[in-house]
């Protein structure tokens, strides 16, 4: 099921669920530096997130929407053999593609990769500088969020 | 007629880039950006008065002191109070709204009402809601319509004889519509109510007088008009200012002190607890000068000129959607193209350099009523420019294109 999302949305990386989480963030990082300058980095982003699968509606509830962004984002997780995939969505479409990295980076991993992972793509692509402080604080919480439901799932087994 | 190229000149932050590219700053209603004749008079306080008021004997405490109350009598004069007394400094429109509330509190029972507005900023919502819970006290609102305006035939019958007062904004800072303060002032005083105008963007935008209006308390920020943050004043009528207990307790707002029994100074010291925003006031009196001196009637007249020269190109524009497209208000649009999510033509305008708000503008109950997550608001001063909205247009297309 898993590997079947990433395939739909993912063609060019079908060996992406046994990628570590830094090669997943290399790999985001070498694609973006093929643009020459901001615009593409942006249609890429909504052309992510246009392509982001449809989030399941009985989870587009208020305890699943992050706090700190003027968009509103809604972040569900499930734990399912040691691993932990994130569905997630935005009523903004910029955030969707946002969103849609993240996913790619985290999603389909063990809970200690993901509290391990250092979160550098997010710099080396460039997308910081482009972000306004709300919308970087945004990112930030989505962050911390699915940390932390990697934490919470940690905690159970 | 007013020069807009000289008038540039005179705001150093206008020739900056932002994102490699020439700043457009269209976001004037969050702040208005400040000009050298502020900010050399702050810089010079600074350099050569700093010193505390009031107190000191020494020539620079009484050379602080004497520019910090010309401020006051500037701002009297210009928005025509009967006494400089009735100029209470603040920190700001909500500061000065929360002298009021927290003031009302002793004055205000379970059996009053009180009145807000559906297009009010949550700064003139939250301070009236923390009074009626502590009051028991009742919270009425007067709806708007779909144009944006205050539905004034509502207003009308909410006026019961309950209502104590009456809290409305002079413009919505979220859809510049200028509401009928003079008309909704004479209905609630014909109902023995009391007003308070919420100025935050009324002042800027024209001439006031405060006395014409017969408003009971007018409250407005600095910062929107050319001066620096963290100040700005409360007008009370007299009377009522004396009716009220001091806000915050403290230094500079008492005559005497035992431990028996404190006096507290007369207005309008006995709400100026503390050490104020002493180089915030005199900036805040040069902003009022400078833009004296450019003229609120040209002023005025330009910023129409703006709106309407953006509002007509912004209908050409696919699928755009205005909120409050009446006649009068001011240089302030809002609005959203098709479905896309304000937040995501904002940031691309950003990368234009162009600075817009987006989002909700501390006003929800706007939002509920159209049904919309948020929208984008531009907001255009007297040193912005017709070729600024021409790119402005420009990117919100390519903006529009981007997001398909």
């Amino acid at each position: 099921m898993q590997l079947k999302r990433h395939q739909k949305c993912w063609d060019n990386c079908l060996i992406l669920t046994v990628q570590s989480i830094q090669q997943i963030q290399d790999q985001i990082i070498d694609e973006f530096n093929f643009f020459q300058d901001w615009s593409e980095k942006y249609q890429y982003l909504i052309d992510l997130g246009k392509n982001l699968p449809e989030f399941n509606d009985s989870n587009r509830i208020d305890s699943n929407l992050i706090k700190g962004c003027q968009s509103k984002v809604w972040l569900n997780s499930s734990f399912d053999n040691n691993l932990v995939v994130f569905e997630a969505d935005s009523d903004a479409i910029i955030s969707k593609g946002i969103i849609s990295l993240l996913i790619r980076v985290f999603s389909g991993h063990t809970p200690e990769e993901i509290i391990s992972a250092n979160i550098d793509f997010i710099d080396k692509i460039g997308l910081n500088s482009h972000l306004s402080q709300t919308r970087a604080n945004g990112l930030l919480s989505m962050i911390k969020q699915i940390k932390i439901y990697a934490l919470a799932y940690q905690a159970k087994k | 007629m007013l020069d807009v190229y000289k008038i540039r000149k005179d705001f150093p932050i206008l020739g900056k880039k932002v994102n490699n590219t020439d700043l457009i700053y269209f976001d004037n209603a969050a702040t208005s950006q400040t000009p050298n004749q502020v900010i050399d008079v702050i810089s010079s306080y600074y350099k050569e008065n700093n010193s505390n008021i009031h107190r000191g004997l020494h020539s620079l405490s009484a050379d602080a002191t004497n520019k910090y109350e010309n401020s006051r009598s500037i701002i009297k004069n210009h928005f025509g109070a009967a006494h400089d007394h009735e100029i209470i400094f603040t920190s700001g429109t909500t500061h000065g709204i929360n002298i009021i509330s927290s003031g009302l509190e002793k004055l205000i029972s379970s059996k009053d009402e009180l009145i807000v507005s559906e297009m009010e900023h949550h700064s003139n919502i939250v301070p009236w809601q923390m009074l009626c819970e502590k009051t028991g006290s009742k919270l009425k609102v007067i709806p708007i319509n779909d144009d944006g305006t205050l539905d004034m035939n509502e207003y009308k019958s909410l006026l019961t004889n309950q209502v104590k007062f009456v809290f409305i904004n002079h413009v919505s800072n979220t859809l510049g519509i200028v509401n009928p303060i003079k008309e909704i002032i004479d209905l609630a005083h014909k109902n023995k109510s009391k007003v308070l105008i919420d100025g935050a963007q009324g002042a800027a935008h024209f001439k006031i007088n405060l006395q014409e209006l017969d408003v009971d308390y007018y409250v407005a920020s600095a910062h929107k008009l050319c001066g620096p943050t963290g100040v700005g004043f409360l007008y009370g009528k007299s009377e009522l200012l004396n009716s009220l207990p001091p806000y915050q307790g403290g230094g500079e707002m008492i005559s005497t002190v035992t431990f028996n029994k404190t006096e507290y100074a007369d207005l309008p010291h006995k709400f100026e607890a503390g050490t104020p925003n002493i180089a915030g006031v005199i900036g805040f009196g040069a902003a009022i000068d400078y833009m004296n001196s450019i003229g609120f009637d040209n002023i005025e007249a330009y910023e129409k000129e703006l709106l309407d020269y953006a509002t007509e190109n912004l209908k050409k524009i696919d699928n755009i959607k205005i909120y409050g497209d009446i006649d009068h208000k001011i240089s302030v649009i809002s609005f959203n193209i098709g479905n896309h999510h304000p937040s995501d033509i904002g940031s691309i305008l950003d990368q234009y350099g162009i600075a817009v708000r987006t989002g909700q503008h501390c006003t929800q109950p706007i939002m509920d009523h159209f049904n919309i997550p948020g929208t984008v608001r531009a907001s255009f001063s007297f040193y912005n420019t017709k070729s600024e909205i021409d790119l402005f247009i420009d990117a919100i297309e390519k903006a529009s294109k981007m997001l398909g």
